[in-house]
């Protein structure tokens, strides 16, 4: 017996599909591109396969992210801050704050001892501080987004960037380039001006420790520094920190089967 | 759609229907017959003073929200957008101006011109602003009753005189415009259908404490309001507060709530999203969560808090009435207002709609959240959208917030209470 959650996000798709032991045996990660509906299933088919198994052994799946309604052959909806929460505290049983970053969200979210979300806050409707931030930054500076977290660990002079707005922060950095700044200095700037948004949500639930980062952010080496150094506190970061919200999903799926659930949808129609 | 658990002969809905048609048809052709015609605001709004020379009252706040219903907001926005407003300024006023553009013809009528712009709450400042433009664009007579702020001492008998003498300043002025004497005779005939309005609608109100609640006292209410902000005075107004009290006596008999079955019970603070008002209500229905009291239903009267207008103390009564606004409360009394209707309604969290061109009402709901969650430990949920802007309004966004946060509380219910 398999379960499996699927995470449809605003910029990627992502799925875990766990054994009736929680381990891990298979995940997936695409781009979510304009058809959610598709992007979800080919992150379920392609976790599938990644694990070895079929379809027919999955017992119960989990829909989460921003695409969640677009899971079709998910049995069930959960929020990825649910989700979260439950990966978080699934990986990193001390956790009591979760810090998610994703491509268009921001998120603090405090749970208790069994990960449960007792409080969470979120960035109002506007994507500074969010890994489109990041985006955008790398963009006018024609660099990767793996490229300018390590790039700013090399800054010796953090530059001060003073803009939060996605669109705006593009001009910002090109008058820094024409200033001559150098382009570590300037990402070290950038780094340091989302920590301190973040810094600020997180503020609003409680620096709990441990603090967990999660979300397609926590990648960047470059953002787990600048947020530490923000928040004063060491940050657990996991190599499967995307798959946070499906493998939350995945474990609260495997919960349902364990409480008796059934499923009753599968990929194209009923089961 | 979650099912809304009403019967096709809802009084409380159909009447005041048929009672704002009725007003607004007799807004339409004021100015051609020459009947003086007052704008008010809803806070504090001196419409019974108003109704002894004869003034129809139009409240622009009322005809924002209405535009936002029925989808014209948006467009009435962009038009006061083109003519110079800003983004950021607050939509109810850009409807207002936008509507003037179009010649104020909205969905409901021809709204009249005004001949006197009472600003009757000084609280907000863009209030102020908005009738002092009003006042320009229409060039008409434009009057200001300035309210002391109410901090915890409550109001002062120097607060009451100080509003008393600017009741009988506006009276004056109103007799000048008019030609008619005051009557306080006729004041007083006029608030006694005032307080037996406001007697019903509290009985109503504190229905909600009722498991289930009979009706939702935000979602609902808000329509249930209108007369006793619009049409206050009138005998109309104690009739519709009879038949909505006797309507919702029945439901409470028959166990009927708003929706198919109550699972959680909200406090809310702040303005519905006008624009989007059935997909707003939507997120919070699918869970079943029913508001059993709420703020913005009592923004024309905290008449549950003991405001009464007096036939026997009429200028004082209105002066205490108008101070006494919600919005007029400060934040230590609004606050400890929510934390006992969580109480006192036995709701499980707080739900506050902040909005986002309204930096006059949401000043300090941050604040409340943080004492609700870290030290009182209510379960608070912010969401932000537009009481007028649909623009602002971000479905799956919101839903997103929604949804996390009635999981939290299902599961909570689940595995009980733990820090």
């Amino acid at each position: 017996m398999i379960v499996a959650g699927v995470d449809v996000g605003s910029t990627t798709s992502k799925a875990v599909v766990l054994d009736d032991r929680r381990q891990i045996v298979g995940t997936s990660l695409l781009p979510t591109g304009a058809n959610v509906v598709r992007a979800a299933e080919r992150a379920f088919r392609e976790a599938l396969t990644a694990a070895m198994r079929d379809e027919s052994e999955a017992a119960y799946v989990i829909g989460t992210g921003y695409g969640r309604y677009k899971v079709s052959f998910g049995d069930d909806q959960v929020t990825e801050i649910g989700c979260h929460a439950r990966g978080a505290h699934f990986l990193f049983p001390e956790t009591h704050t979760i810090v998610d970053i994703g491509g268009q969200d921001t998120k603090a979210i405090r749970i208790n001892d069994h990960g449960e979300v007792l409080d969470f806050c979120m960035n109002d409707k506007c994507a500074a501080g969010t890994g489109r931030f990041l985006d955008a930054c790398a963009n006018v500076l024609g660099m990767s987004l793996e490229e300018i977290g390590p790039a700013s660990l090399r800054s010796e002079k953090a530059l001060r960037i003073t803009n939060v707005c996605t669109v705006f922060v593009e001009s910002e950095i090109i008058s820094q380039l024409s200033r001559g700044e150098k382009v570590e200095d300037i990402l070290r700037g950038v780094h340091q001006a989302i920590a301190s948004r973040t810094a600020g949500l997180v503020r609003r639930v409680g620096t709990n420790p441990a603090v967990t980062f999660t979300g397609g952010v926590s990648r960047n080496e470059g953002m787990v520094k600048a947020l530490e150094e923000k928040l004063n506190v060491p940050v657990n970061v996991s190599p499967l920190s995307q798959w946070m919200g499906a493998l939350g999903a995945g474990l609260i799926a495997l919960e349902r089967v364990e409480g008796g659930a059934v499923r009753r949808v599968a990929v194209g129609g009923a089961a | 759609m979650t099912a809304t658990m009403t019967v096709p002969q809802d009084v409380g809905k159909t009447l005041q229907r048929d009672l704002l048609a009725k007003y607004y048809s007799a807004l339409e052709t004021a100015n051609q017959r020459g009947e003086p015609v007052a704008y008010l605001f809803i806070p504090g709004n001196l419409v019974e003073l108003m109704r002894c020379f004869g003034f129809h009252a139009v409240y622009p706040e009322i005809n924002a929200l209405q535009c936002g219903i029925k989808k014209v907001a948006g467009d009435n926005i962009v038009r006061a957008e083109d003519l110079g407003y800003s983004s950021d300024v607050c939509g109810y006023v850009k409807n207002d101006v936008g509507l003037m553009l179009a010649d104020r013809l909205s969905p409901f009528g021809k709204i009249p011109k005004p001949d006197l712009l009472v600003c009757n709450y000084s609280g907000c400042n863009t209030f102020i602003k908005w009738f002092e433009a009003l006042a320009h664009f229409y060039g008409a007579e434009f009057a200001l009753v300035d309210l002391p702020y109410i901090r915890e001492d409550g109001i002062s008998k120097g607060d009451v005189a100080y509003v008393v003498a600017q009741l009988k300043e506006l009276i004056a002025r109103c007799e000048a415009r008019t030609g008619i004497p005051f009557s306080e005779a006729k004041l007083r005939e006029i608030l006694g259908f005032s307080r037996q309005a406001e007697e019903l609608w509290v009985q109503i109100l504190h229905l909600a404490k009722e498991h289930p609640s009979p009706f939702d006292s935000y979602f609902e209410a808000v329509f249930y309001m209108a007369p006793i902000n619009m049409l206050r005075g009138t005998p109309e107004c104690v009739d519709y507060n009879r038949q909505v009290l006797a309507e919702m006596k029945t439901r409470r008999d028959e166990k009927r709530g708003p929706v198919p079955e109550e699972k959680f019970r909200i406090v809310v603070e702040g303005p519905p999203a006008w624009p989007h008002f059935r997909t707003f209500w939507e997120l919070f229905k699918r869970w079943g969560a029913v508001a059993v009291a709420s703020t913005y239903s009592k923004v024309g009267g905290l008449y549950d808090q003991g405001v009464r207008h007096d036939p026997n103390r009429p200028l004082e009564s209105i002066a205490e009435y108008a101070m006494g606004s919600y919005t007029n409360w400060n934040l230590k009394k609004r606050a400890d207002l929510l934390r006992r209707y969580v109480e006192e309604y036995e709701a499980d969290a707080l739900v506050i709609h902040s909005v986002k061109s309204c930096r006059s009402f949401s000043v300090g709901q941050a604040d409340f959240r943080e004492e609700f969650v870290n030290e009182l430990g209510i379960p608070t949920l912010m969401i932000e959208s537009d009481l007028a802007d649909p623009r602002y309004f971000q479905e799956a966004q919101l839903r997103n917030r929604i949804d996390a946060f009635f999981e939290s509380l299902t599961q909570r219910r689940l595995t009980g209470p733990t820090a």
